[in-house]
């Protein structure tokens, strides 16, 4: 199951090769990872989407947990939230094609950001589906060039999530499992 | 106080309390050396290489509890000390190593001897440092001491630029550290312990499986009145010898690959296992669908990702062994009263059963060649009233040392488990010599393991560590050509080690006492010969090159599958039946035994 996955860091060099390194050296699948400042500058933000079983993710987030730069990490995945990702798609227009290119970018409310004579740069945000929607719609007009942010999350309000605080592991609450 | 940062790095080991430093000088850490100089405390131990260095300083760090502290030069220097940081890594062993770098402003330049230390350590660090301003120099050292022997402990890497030991700062020590991303649990969940307690009194054949992590937390106090308790037979890993003592009738001694039929048989048979500060190591677990299949699972560990990593945990208690042992011992003591004696009786007989059906023993004839195993029990029996501290290489030696050195006291077992590193046994016997320079020291080492670190024989003769080495000299890997002759056809593919020193030569040339044995009833002499001289002494024991070690479960098999005797004979008939019988290997033994 996919999983996304908020992770809180101390803003220092090494912290990101320390997250990825985890990832690469454990053989834990990786499909997007972003990065960025938090309102408090010491801090960064990432979000991971990966995939796994229920024990592979449970290692993940204890591994994640174990590094000394995380201070918290969250599997957004384990109640609400929302997710997007921005994209830049470059594509082919030309005669005809440029008015349907500005029709499918008006349907999924996207915006042109640049156009030059053959070509227009269109920018999306939205969830998953929407952006494979989009993209599959201007595929046949020929897609130059795409550049995707990954995905980044937000809990909704209101809305309990388990946040795996270093001082209280979540190991403790596990489930009895078999017999 | 206005100190450079050489100064300051002393002074903060100073404060640290460290005793002794193993390392090797270079380029750009010249300016520390300069320092140390002039200093009596810390000491420094000069090593041959920093491998070497490594490893002392991991032998230091398990004996005494205390953290090694290595100090090593940029490039190659730090790079030699590699395979020393995964060990540690891996065996969770605190050690605080400081490495050379260049100059900040020749960083990323290719600069001579530059390496990227942290990029390199990092995947086998528990955290690793670059300091790029003097200012940080002792908040640093003081974080690196902190993480190292907190927590699951582990190496942590300081790199220190030239610039940065030059460099003159204010000296403040800290007295606190917080660091807002590590907090350690030491107190075990009190839910979770109870129902711990409740299930390993309900349980009808209870095994403890005890791992390294009792040692690294000083809960011998705590494991023993927890065995005696329960009436709970005890095994324990490598890495746990010692932790409970081996002599102890609770004891069933080591399980996994090469452990005790009986330690096997009850673990496999066991209907509740109580995991200490250990981590279903493959070499314990074997296969792992067929791992303990009756068994309820109480794990307790500091390190939660051990938990629930390799098996289903029904009890799991994230925690420092000692603390909830300690924990846990006070819900048992209102709540057993001598009953559990009588109440695990059917389940002590059965094991009494399995100890009886295949003890550890061995053969030794007269005429025939020194086996390891008896070299092993006669090292340990007369050596077993001074309680010796051991050390050995990895190997069939070491599993053999495991099987037949029954230790007492913990603290008192120096080995490589989780890395496996041929070459640590006899700088890790060095490292514990200097910390106790009265103790008697063994070091039991393959010749294969020895050969790959015994350039260290020089820093033993400068600094009087008189460690007795006992070579098992079969001219073989010897584990390599066990599985050669178990799993390949007895096809011995760069098993044979070919030209090896004369040890007793070797030993003459850097001044020290060599001595060698190449019959059984050589092997009492040699050894009583040795304990006399106040000298580091190899001892040469040429033993029979073909003896295999077992008991043993293959590499993905259950542990009831043990391989328990020799299946050579076996072997042998086969191969004639199937006309594969090589010419080669004679004329090796001929070589050997000349």
């Amino acid at each position: 199951m996919e999983h996304i996955i908020s992770v809180m860091v101390e803003n220092k060099f090494g912290a990101l090769s320390r997250v990825a390194g985890l990832f690469s050296g454990r053989g834990f699948n990786i499909e997007s990872l972003s990065v960025g400042p938090t309102m408090d500058p010491s801090i960064s933000l990432m979000t991971l989407v990966t995939r796994g079983d229920d024990r592979i993710v449970e290692q993940i987030t204890k591994q994640l947990n174990k590094l000394i730069d995380v201070i918290k990490v969250v599997d957004l995945t384990e109640s609400a939230f929302v997710a997007r990702e921005t994209v830049l798609i470059k594509i082919n227009a030309k005669g005809e094609d440029r008015a349907e290119a500005l029709r499918v970018t008006d349907i999924f409310r996207a915006k042109v950001v640049d156009s030059t004579p053959g070509t227009y740069t269109i920018e999306i945000t939205g969830d998953t589906d929407k952006i494979e929607a989009i993209i599959n719609l201007l595929r046949p007009l020929g897609i130059k060039e795409l550049v995707r942010t990954g995905r980044i999350a937000i809990a909704r309000e209101d809305v309990k999530t388990t946040v795996q605080d270093k001082s209280q592991d979540k190991s403790q609450d596990i489930k009895r499992v078999g017999t | 106080m206005r100190l450079n940062g050489a100064q300051i790095f002393v002074e903060s080991l100073r404060k640290e309390e460290v005793k002794v430093i193993f390392g090797l000088p270079g380029g750009v850490v010249l300016k520390i050396f300069d320092v140390l100089y002039d200093y009596k405390d810390p000491a420094l131990v000069l090593t041959r290489h920093e491998q070497g260095a490594m490893h002392m300083a991991e032998g230091y760090a398990k004996a005494t509890g205390k953290p090694g502290v290595v100090l090593v030069t940029s490039g190659p220097g730090m790079t030699n000390t590699v395979t020393g940081l995964a060990d540690a890594y891996m065996d969770s062993v605190p050690l605080v190593v400081f490495t050379g770098q260049v100059s900040t402003n020749l960083i990323g330049n290719d600069a001579f001897q530059e390496a990227d230390n942290v990029g390199i350590s990092r995947p086998c660090t528990k955290y690793n440092y670059l300091v790029k301003d003097v200012n940080d120099l002792a908040q640093t050292i003081k974080e690196a001491f902190y993480i190292a022997t907190t927590g699951r402990p582990g190496p942590v890497l300081v790199d220190i630029p030239k610039d940065v030991s030059m460099n003159q700062a204010e000296f403040n020590y800290p007295e606190k550290v917080y660091i807002r991303g590590y907090n350690p649990t030491y107190e075990g969940h009190k839910w979770q312990i109870k129902q711990a307690a409740d299930a390993i009194l309900k349980a009808k054949r209870p095994v403890l499986y005890v791992g390294g992590g009792t040692v690294f937390s000083n809960a011998f106090e705590e494991l023993r009145e927890f065995a005696e308790l329960t009436q709970i037979p005890v095994d324990m890993t490598l890495m746990a010898l010692g932790s409970f003592p081996g002599t102890h009738p609770l004891s069933l001694g080591m399980l996994g690959m090469h452990g005790s039929y009986a330690s096997n048989m009850a673990i496999h048979h066991s209907d509740l296992i109580m995991a200490v500060g250990s981590r279903f190591d493959d070499r314990v677990t074997g296969k792992v669908s067929e791992f303990a299949p009756y068994a309820k699972i109480v794990h307790v560990d500091i390190d939660p990702t051990s938990i629930q990593k390799i098996m289903d945990v029904h009890i799991p208690i994230v925690g420092d062994v000692k603390c909830v042992l300690r924990e846990l011992n006070q819900h048992l003591r209102t709540s057993v009263d001598g009953r559990r004696k009588e109440e695990l009786k059917p389940w002590w007989n059965q094991i009494e059963e399995w100890q009886k059906k295949h003890p550890l023993t061995y053969t030794q004839e007269k005429n025939q060649k020194i086996k390891t195993s008896y070299l092993i029990d006669r090292l340990y029996q007369l050596t077993k009233d001074q309680n010796p501290i051991v050390a050995t290489d990895v190997g069939q030696h070491q599993m053999w040392a495991a099987q037949h050195f029954k230790l007492d006291h913990p603290r008192t077992w120096l080995t490589s488990g989780g890395l496996g590193t041929m070459g640590f046994g006899f700088p890790a016997a060095l490292g514990a010599q200097r910390a106790f320079p009265g103790r008697l020291v063994l070091a039991i080492v393959g010749d294969g393991s020895f050969q790959m670190n015994l350039q260290e024989l020089a820093t033993a003769m400068d600094h009087h560590l008189p460690v007795k080495v006992a070579i098992v000299n079969n001219g073989y890997h010897g584990m390599v050509r066990q599985w050669q002759d178990l799993f390949y056809n007895s096809r011995y593919s760069a098993s044979y080690l070919g030209t090896c020193p004369d040890y007793v030569k070797l030993a003459d040339a850097y001044g020290a006492i060599g001595l060698r044995a190449t019959k059984p009833d050589e092997v009492d002499g040699v050894i009583q010969e040795a304990l006399k001289i106040d000298k580091p002494v190899l001892i040469d024991f040429q033993v029979d090159p073909h003896e295999n070690c077992y008991p043993m479960i293959p590499a993905g098999g259950a542990n009831n599958e043990m391989i328990l005797e020799n299946p050579a004979e076996l072997q042998k008939k086969e191969k004639e039946k199937a006309g594969l019988k090589k010419a080669g290997n004679g004329e090796k033994e001929g070589v050997l035994t000349a």
